[in-house]
């Protein structure tokens, strides 16, 4: 087998998570789009070392390492969303800006989610 | 004529090589195989990325991975398929549908699935493609990938590999997974003790 398909189908898979981490908005979504990248490199560590005929078996071997991280990834990442969901209410990630520069500060609104907010920490 | 023999025979030469090297789309069954279900896994990984519907996008996920689980199988890596199937479909899609609901995504439609940043993004990620097509193409025009002889990761392979070179990092990938395990279990319990009086 030709090593440009499955090598130029992991650089696509990967760019096509890369728009997903830069274009969504929820950030469940967001995680879908990190799992794509990472089975993009998953394809591309079998690839080459079938490829390569390694004694070792290091791409493999890694690429099941890999698949072991993306999994607690994917449990602290999630943790992560529903307690700010939790907190704030939504897992909206660019409403999440109280860390930006000129952000309006904490108006009479949200009172109800800075005490949450408080509460949690 | 003797310039003309020479060219002659190197004109041969060549055209041995060439019939020694495959051409560039050798119609074997497998690349085939591996064409069209990459094809599907790519499709469906653009589903995933653009459609609005949140629950559909995990469910678009999942013939991504199984996609990704036969091209595996395809380049015979047979173990690290199956653990595909039952790590990345098996859990983490339940996992992401788990989330998706506790976080009461909306079922129908959502209008507002992308951010505003969506050209941008569309910018970066073709011009990444882009790039990296060509340089991937470039670099390995004319490279093959030996499938025949021996399959490279059935399990009986897998498991000598695993536990003959990559005991250690296989332990402390256990350390990491119960580290996250403890990780997960104390940032999604309730702090009933702190927050009873205040709520």
């Amino acid at each position: 087998m030709h090593l440009v398909y499955p090598a130029v189908l992991a650089a696509l898979l990967f760019c096509t998570g890369l728009y997903g981490v830069l274009a969504r908005r929820n950030a469940i979504l967001v995680l879908m789009s990190v799992e794509l990248m990472l089975n993009a490199v998953n394809l591309n560590l079998v690839a080459f070392d079938v490829w390569l005929r390694d004694t070792l078996h290091a791409g493999q071997a890694l690429t099941l390492f890999t698949i072991a991280i993306a999994a607690a990834e994917i449990g602290i990442g999630l943790a992560i969303v529903l307690l700010v969901y939790r907190n704030r209410g939504t897992a909206d990630i660019d409403r999440l800006r109280d860390l930006h520069e000129d952000a309006p500060g904490p108006d009479a609104g949200h009172g109800d989610r800075e005490e949450k907010a408080e509460a949690a920490a | 004529m003797t310039g003309t023999a020479a060219l002659a025979a190197q004109a041969h030469g060549t055209h041995t090589l060439a019939a020694q090297t495959q051409g560039f789309l050798s119609t074997s069954g497998v690349e085939i195989a591996f064409l069209l279900v990459g094809l599907v896994t790519l499709g469906a990984a653009l589903v995933t990325v653009t459609t609005r519907q949140l629950v559909h996008a995990a469910l678009w996920l999942v013939v991504t991975l199984g996609g990704l689980a036969v091209e595996y199988l395809l380049l015979t890596a047979e173990f690290i398929a199956w653990v595909q199937v039952l790590i990345y479909v098996g859990s983490v899609v339940v996992l992401l549908l788990f989330g998706l609901m506790l976080t009461k995504a909306p079922i129908g439609r959502s209008p507002d699935a992308d951010s505003g940043n969506r050209y941008p993004a569309l910018g970066v990620a073709g011009a990444a493609a882009v790039a990296l097509v060509w340089v991937v193409a470039d670099a390995f025009r004319t490279t093959w990938i030996e499938l025949d002889g021996a399959p490279q990761g059935t399990t009986k392979v897998s498991g000598e590999f695993l536990f003959r070179n990559w005991v250690l990092p296989f332990e402390a990938l256990s350390v990491l997974l119960l580290a996250a395990l403890v990780g997960a279990v104390v940032l999604s319990r309730r702090k009933n003790a702190q927050a009873g009086e205040k709520r």
